[in-house]
């Protein structure tokens, strides 16, 4: 133990410094006079006081702090080296070598030797007093203990003295402590920061008025600056106690607070206050104060209101609990949603107007509406925001119920249960995972003897798994199963038509086969799956919604099947593009990057391929993908996309800028265009289709595939 | 860094910054300590009382070397006079360790005064 071993270091230095001692003293005895002695024998006492009570030898250090007192006076010339002296220390000497030794070997101390020394030493010491001694235990005993619960507000003003640094402190680790210590505001003050050419970088001009709601005593905030408090400006206050909670009342003004702080006078203010001007204004002009304390001074009437209001409201949760919620029929939820679309679409069009009329008023008007509309939006939406949750505890049931059916032992682990999504997302993915749900079941998990084969846990583990990424949600699906086989997968492909037998594909492609049509490798047909009309009607499910899937597998590792969702389906962050007269948009999800790209035959039909940073982009021109008249310009635009893990290009005119888009469905005449899944009112009204890109490049990409 | 005379405060301190996941250089006095500020020293902890070269000359010493103006230095102090406190703060220490202090006590002042 680190006890152990530094006791017994401390025994084996205890003995050399009492033979130095002995030696010291018997030299002294020789040349009373010499104070490099005296050093000599004080320092020996001191080390072994010091290291005596560091180490638990409490009584050694009781003890020798006496002896060393006593030479503490001979170093400073009050006591003359007496024979008396040099006897008594000899003694004491001789007592803490006893008192050592019987800390070894456990052995009775000589107590009545150690009463009467003691008494000598102090009649030595002239009854002078012992109080170091009780310094050391006071400030050992020093503990703060913090009263907990009642939060209150100090106000701190700390001024650091210019040299700080020069001590090694640095006052940013004081305020990061504070910090840690609850809710902090903190309000720097530049005021005494020299002009550049007088600047001298080793000194600090900063000081700070801080606000810290926290249930710690002001000791303890004092605790924290211990170490700099006698070279700095420090003032805690208390600003609001635990009794006055009354947030209607509003918070102190603003001169009542410079007041406080020291920074005005009463007479001062109360002169200024009989003119009726703003306060905070009078006091600057007047240069009484400086604007810098004017508004930290704001800053924490501010603060504080709002440390109050968190504090309060805290404690209303606390009471309100359930009640805080009311139900609401869905379709009313709905129409909220449209209506705020409509208003979003409203409002794109006024700021454009108005953006072309330059007309200051309007402007401030209309983006006083942009503000509000883009908050109604948002509080709208997050409306209809629930959490995945209630889909997952429906699972486990199916779980449960299908493998005692196939005679499978299957766990299902959900995580992420709190992950919120619009409310038709929701209701929409259902099927979709029920269907994984029961393909991992089914194909994924091995039957338990065929598991304990492969040195797996008899029971499988289905994991489920929500959480939010940015914009989108991602869902994964993961069993510990056999995982896909590549070769049957292949071989029942080409059987069924879907490949031909030469295709060469990655495995990634081939994972992804399993959404074709018509796909099943299942050797059996069963209850649960097999038939063929499985993953493909999961993957058209999450296209609906503008979601990707895709499927990653470790053969005899298992399956991971993700889901990558919008958070809603109403309004997208778009990118509008335009291609000769006609304008589309693509969803700002997908954009990676937009590049210039000038078109030379050089290249080609064939080679669709750009040289991104060394990167082999393969790219689509929209123009020719959608027969959009009219000629390509010289210099045309790529917006580079991602979408199933791949980068593609697409060749455009011009690039017009990013807006927020409202979706609005095509109408069940156009439901099988490829790659649009819907349009949008631009600002002047007029139309734009948002392009749906993954099943953009997939036509794209596999009809070159077929043509060659 | 640590520097003390006596040989068990120093290990006591190495081990326990040790244990903490510090590097510790031991120095017997300030003689040895300043002989020892070559390569990086992040901090420093001294004692007082020492021979050749006390502790507040030490800490004058190393105020005095560029490399080191501005690096944390704690004196560990049996004396909790003021006056000495004093001294040192005045030479340039950053804080102060009052003797005995347990090992939780010196990590606790290490953590606040070194990030």
């Amino acid at each position: 133990m680190l006890d152990d071993v530094n006791a017994q270091a401390f025994r084996e230095e205890a003995q050399e410094l009492l033979s130095e001692l002995e030696t010291a003293l018997l030299e002294l005895e020789e040349e009373p006079g010499n104070s490099d002695i005296v050093d000599r024998v004080f320092r020996a006492m001191h080390t072994i006081k010091g290291s005596g009570a560091m180490f638990g030898f409490d009584d050694i250090a009781a003890f020798t702090h006496n002896v060393e007192n006593m030479f503490d006076k001979v170093r400073n010339r009050e006591l003359a080296v007496t024979r008396e002296l040099l006897d008594l220390t000899l003694l004491s000497r001789d007592h803490i070598a006893h008192l050592l030794e019987s800390s070894a070997t456990g052995a009775e101390v000589d107590a009545e030797t150690e009463a009467e020394l003691t008494a000598r030493l102090k009649a030595m010491l002239g009854g002078a007093d012992d109080s170091s001694g009780q310094d050391v235990a006071a400030v050992e005993s020093r503990t703060l203990v913090a009263e907990p619960g009642a939060q209150v507000v100090y106000r701190i003003r700390f001024k650091p003295a210019r040299d700080i640094f020069l001590s090694g402190s640095n006052p940013l680790h004081l305020l990061d402590d504070l910090a840690q210590m609850g809710s902090m505001r903190c309000y720097p003050h530049f005021g005494e920061m020299p002009g550049l050419e007088d600047l001298d970088v080793e000194s600090c001009y900063v000081w700070w008025d801080i606000l810290l709601l926290t249930d710690k005593t002001e000791e303890a905030i004092r605790d924290i600056f211990l170490f700099v408090e006698d070279d700095c400006e420090l003032t805690i206050q208390l600003v609001d106690g635990t009794g006055q909670l009354d947030s209607d009342i509003a918070y102190k003004r603003l001169g009542e607070i410079l007041l406080e702080r020291g920074d005005v006078t009463q007479e001062s203010l109360a002169e200024i206050l009989r003119e009726q001007r703003p306060i905070g204004r009078v006091l600057r002009d007047a240069g009484l104060v400086t604007e810098d304390q004017v508004e930290s001074a704001l800053a924490e009437q501010k603060a504080v209101r709002e440390l109050r209001k968190s504090r309060d409201t805290g404690g209303e949760k606390a009471d309100a609990g359930g009640a805080a919620s009311i139900r609401v029929a869905a379709d009313k939820l709905d129409k909220l949603v449209d209506l705020v679309g409509e208003l979003v679409i409203v409002q794109a069009q006024i700021a454009q107007y108005v953006h072309s009329s330059h007309d200051p008023l309007l402007n401030t008007l209309s983006e006083e509406l942009e503000r509000l509309s883009d908050e109604l939006r948002d509080s709208t939406l997050s409306i209809r925001m629930l959490p995945i949750g209630t889909t997952f505890s429906k699972f486990r049931r199916l779980i449960r119920d299908l493998s005692s059916e196939l005679g499978k032992e299957v766990e299902l682990v959900t995580h992420g249960a709190e992950t919120e999504l619009d409310k038709t997302v929701i209701e929409r993915l259902g099927d979709p995972l029920v269907h994984c749900l029961r393909n991992s079941l089914d194909h994924g998990i091995e039957r338990p003897d065929v598991r304990e084969a492969a040195g797996k846990p008899r029971t499988g583990t289905i994991t489920l798994a929500a959480e939010h990424s940015g914009g989108e949600v991602l869902i994964s699906i993961m069993d510990d199963g056999a995982g896909l086989n590549r070769e049957r997968i292949l071989a029942s492909a080409t059987a069924k038509g879907i490949i031909s037998p030469e295709a060469e594909l990655s495995d990634k492609e081939v994972c992804n086969l399993i959404f074709a049509p018509g796909f099943s490798t299942a050797a059996a047909i069963t209850s649960v799956s097999g038939r063929g009309v499985g993953m493909d009607v999961v993957k058209r499910s999450i296209d609906a919604l503008r979601g990707t899937i895709e499927l990653d597998s470790i053969p005899g590792k298992g399956t991971t099947i993700t889901i990558r969702l919008p958070l809603t389906l109403a309004i997208i962050d778009g990118l509008q593009i335009q291609v000769g007269n006609e304008f589309y948009v693509i969803p700002l999800n997908h954009v990676e990057e937009c590049v210039e790209h000038i078109s030379s035959s050089v290249n080609g039909e064939r080679q669709r391929i750009i040289n991104l940073r060394g990167e082999i982009v393969p790219y689509i021109v929209l123009r020719e993908q959608f027969e959009v008249p009219g000629e390509q310009p010289p210099i045309e635009q790529i917006v580079v996309v991602s979408t199933s893990g791949s980068r593609y290009g697409i060749v455009v005119d011009h690039v017009i800028g990013e807006h927020q888009t409202v979706i609005k469905s095509l109408g069940k005449v156009y439901k099988d265009v490829e790659g649009i899944s819907g349009a949008t009112i631009k600002g002047d009204g007029s139309m734009a289709l948002i392009l749906d890109i993954p099943r953009l490049v997939q036509s794209a990409i596999l009809g070159q595939r077929n043509l060659y | 860094m640590t520097v003390d005379d006596s040989a068990s405060v120093r290990q006591m301190v190495s081990l326990t910054l040790k244990k903490a996941g510090y590097n510790v250089v031991e120095a017997r006095d300030g003689k040895d300590a300043l002989a020892k500020m070559t390569g990086p020293v992040h901090m420093v902890i001294t004692d007082l009382n020492m021979p050749n070269m006390d502790g507040i000359s030490l800490i004058k010493g190393i105020r005095a070397l560029p490399s080191y103006k501005f690096i944390p230095i704690v004196m560990l102090t049996t004396e909790s006079q003021a006056s000495k406190k004093q001294e040192g703060k005045a030479a340039g220490a950053t804080g102060w360790i009052v003797k005995p202090f347990k090992p939780e006590q010196l990590v606790d002042v290490v953590k606040k005064v070194l990030r």
